[in-house]
């Protein structure tokens, strides 16, 4: 069960243990993060699960395209490694990433 | 005297959120939670695509995990309401127990607008409200040939891609004259009419349902209202939602196409509250007038704004609305309303599949939607939050683009 650091804009640590299979927004809202709502449910619609890839995993992950990357071109603070996280799909191999959160979201 | 306990009755969309905010908002009374359903809280819009076609699982529906509700002290009572005691401020439950409440929350939602024909009780004919609906659907649209959907709206439609993927033969049954009607421009209804049809899927405008015939007890026809008989193992119906309003009815509360609430989400008595799918509430997005919107985005955000009065931080409802709907490749996304819309701009291709519909009410823009154009979505978000207006004359310039736009208007 790989673990997720979610880290808050104000420094606010979250390790959290997600399961194979689901995503980084889900692991989060199931384990209450602040600072992810994640409205729709993971449809891609809502733009309100938004996160930075932290600099040593950024190169784990292909970029967001499609419907991910458009969503994104109009998120708070946009950056080259942001994600919404209801298209992270969590992997066996993620244990020890680390994802910001932006001061907010949409 | 400060709030100490907090009774919410439903477990949709509407009623978690105000569970979860509450704590959030730092509230530390008593928080229960009255679902009439079995199993943990979960997620509608994945019922009629993602869940049926099995491409989620049912623990990826969940709002939470069962340790967060006891993490939280949120207590997940399934039971059913049988009435209100106002007087004493207390719930009758089915069971014979009974929960006495500081705040009463009502979060029942709504349900589908029954068939009305002979045949209606036959086995194979399905709404698709609840997961035990999808579950019992999921097996029988992998089998189905012949498939008839009554009524073309976001849920009938959702199913008729699905059904249509799976192979089987989908006859879609529609009042109106184009599909999604009461929601969405001429010109967006026309993109998903080809793009149905394009999947194998085949209308039938100003035609209603007469009757339902079976064998065996299941459903084998569908004789529409033009004497045609289309065969039919399986069908399904989307026809509009009635609200749960019997409860609040009961007790005295003001009812008006849905339990009528003031534009801070109270009901005519000052301890209960009502939100989403069953409350008619002065929505400024449509002139004040008392409206209920059945999303995801109204029972959330309304969630969001209970929890925050009853910890002391009153505001009006004016969330803008935004609605989305999931069909084969095509996502549409609406924003705003689109009551009373009589001028449209469109931006994007048609032909292509990508299409956003400006709706305008004379010059004031008052909705946009946005079939795979995501992008715009986001950006018509910002744009009817606040003004300063965007005009027709402008929208429709050669080049015009809702990014820079919004960009170069930004306050």
């Amino acid at each position: 069960m790989p673990t997720i650091t979610f880290i808050e804009h104000n420094g606010t640590r979250h390790e959290v243990h997600a399961d194979v299979g689901q995503s980084a927004m889900q692991a989060a809202t199931f384990a209450g993060v602040p600072g992810i709502p994640g409205d729709c449910g993971g449809a891609c619609a809502c733009a309100s699960c938004h996160a930075y890839v932290d600099d040593a995993w950024a190169g784990r992950f292909a970029p967001a395209e499609g419907t991910e990357y458009d969503m994104l071109e109009n998120v708070v603070e946009r950056q080259p490694t942001s994600r919404l996280t209801c298209q992270l799909v969590v992997g066996a191999d993620m244990d020890g990433l680390t994802l910001r959160l932006p001061a907010a979201q949409f | 005297m400060s709030l100490d306990s907090v009774v919410i009755v439903g477990a949709g969309h509407g009623g978690v959120q105000v569970a979860i905010s509450l704590r959030q908002e730092g509230f530390g009374g008593r928080i229960v939670l009255v679902n009439d359903e079995p199993g943990l809280p979960y997620q509608r819009p994945p019922l009629s695509k993602a869940y049926l076609l099995g491409k989620i699982n049912a623990t990826a529906m969940l709002f939470r995990p069962e340790t967060f509700y006891a993490d939280q002290r949120i207590e997940l009572v399934h039971d059913r309401v049988a009435a209100i005691d106002r007087q004493n401020r207390r719930v009758m439950l089915d069971s014979g127990s009974a929960l006495d409440f500081g705040h009463l929350v009502l979060a029942t939602g709504a349900h589908n607008r029954p068939l009305n024909v002979p045949g209606s009780t036959l086995g194979g004919i399905f709404g698709i409200k609840t997961k035990a609906d999808a579950d019992f659907l999921s097996p029988l649209v992998k089998q189905a040939r012949n498939v008839v959907v009554i009524g073309a709206g976001f849920i009938g439609l959702e199913f008729a891609a699905v059904a249509a993927a799976e192979g089987a033969a989908v006859e879609v049954l529609e009042l109106g004259d184009r599909p999604m009607a009461r929601a969405v421009s001429p010109q967006m209804s026309e993109l998903f009419r080809a793009a149905h049809e394009g999947w194998g899927v085949k209308f039938n405008f100003r035609t209603g349902l007469a009757e339902l015939e079976g064998e065996d007890g299941k459903v084998s026809a569908v004789t529409t209202s033009d004497g045609r008989r289309l065969p039919a193992e399986l069908v399904v119906f989307g026809i509009g939602v009635i609200p749960n309003v019997q409860l609040a009815l009961e007790a005295g509360l003001d009812i008006d196409n849905g339990i009528r609430v003031n534009s801070s989400l109270l009901t005519s008595d000052p301890h209960i509250s009502a939100l989403g799918d069953v409350a008619a509430f002065p929505c400024v997005q449509n002139g004040e007038n008392l409206t209920r919107l059945e999303s995801v985005q109204n029972a959330v955000d309304q969630g969001k704004l209970i929890a925050a009065r009853l910890v002391g931080k009153p505001a009006p409802y004016t969330a803008l609305p935004w609605f989305w709907t999931d069909q084969g490749n095509l996502k549409l996304q609406i924003a705003g309303l689109s009551i009373g819309a009589d001028n449209y701009v469109t931006l994007g291709d048609a032909a292509a599949q990508q299409l956003s519909v400006l709706c305008f009410r004379g010059e004031e823009l008052i909705a946009v939607e946005s079939c795979n154009r995501p992008g715009d979505h986001v950006f018509a978000r910002k744009i009817l939050a606040r003004p300063p207006a965007l005009t027709p004359a402008t929208a429709a310039a050669p080049d015009f683009d809702l990014k820079a736009w919004e960009a170069a208007n930004r306050p």
